[in-house]
């Protein structure tokens, strides 16, 4: 499960609004306590794939995800997974998201935004074989964890 | 000793440890003893065919390896590795 305040997914989904048309992408910044993870704060990155395919295409760079993990070390908190933005398509993985995926165990949420406007996240983890996403529940919840 | 940081879903296999400590003369001796010590990481690491994978980078002391001298990079014992990964999508 993965908790969010309204405050921090409104900042998320806001990300891929400004985004649109294109894909926009960042860090999900939190805590992980086995298989619940808490979203303190996220981390909007530069979307660093060619800009003639940044409308269904993202990249977060090395140098940009070491800064992000350094970031997230000043902060106290860890990098507890992705999100991006899907500019009128919805809001699960195409098979690119799961042929460059990393990790299981990290969260990627994705956003639809649709004309301009968010109209929902989910979020989602690799399967252990790496062959398919499974969906995550979102809880958002008042309370920061 | 140096020291590596370990990305957030990796940390079960390195006993929730955030940071390991490493013993090694260079970064491809540092990650086979980090390897043989956290025996379960290895296939998060590498391929069937014994490569990084490919969204796999190592930094030392913030400097992508490639940009040194990849596997080859001397290793001292105040220096300390990330384990960061690259992220794409569609």
């Amino acid at each position: 499960m993965l908790t969010i305040t309204p405050e921090v997914l409104k900042a998320l989904e806001s990300h891929g609004e400004a985004a649109y048309p294109n894909e926009g992408a960042g860090l999900l910044l939190g805590r992980a306590e086995d298989r619940h993870k808490t979203v303190v704060d996220i981390l909007p990155l530069e979307n660093r794939w060619g800009a003639e395919e940044q409308y269904h295409r993202y990249q977060i760079t090395p140098e940009d995800a070491l800064y992000g993990e350094k970031e997230a070390v000043r902060r106290g908190l860890d990098v507890i997974g992705f999100f991006h933005s899907h500019p009128d398509h919805p809001a699960v993985p195409s098979e690119f998201d799961r042929e460059w995926a990393t990790w299981s165990g990290y969260s990627y949420v994705i956003t639809m935004v649709e004309k301009g406007r968010a109209v929902g996240s989910r979020s989602w983890l690799l399967k252990e074989d790496r062959s398919a996403f499974e969906e995550e529940e979102i809880r958002t919840d008042k309370v920061t964890g | 000793m140096p020291t590596i940081r370990i990305p957030t879903p990796l940390r079960p296999y390195t006993g929730g440890n955030a940071e390991v400590p490493v013993a090694g003369p260079t970064v491809g001796a540092v990650l086979t003893d980090l390897t043989s010590r956290h025996p379960n990481l290895k296939q998060h690491l590498y391929t069937d065919g014994g490569e990084l994978r490919a969204f796999v980078n190592v930094f030392l002391n913030d400097e992508d390896i490639r940009h040194l001298r990849g596997a080859e990079t001397p290793v001292r014992d105040q220096d300390r590795l990330m384990i960061i990964p690259s992220i794409a999508g569609g």
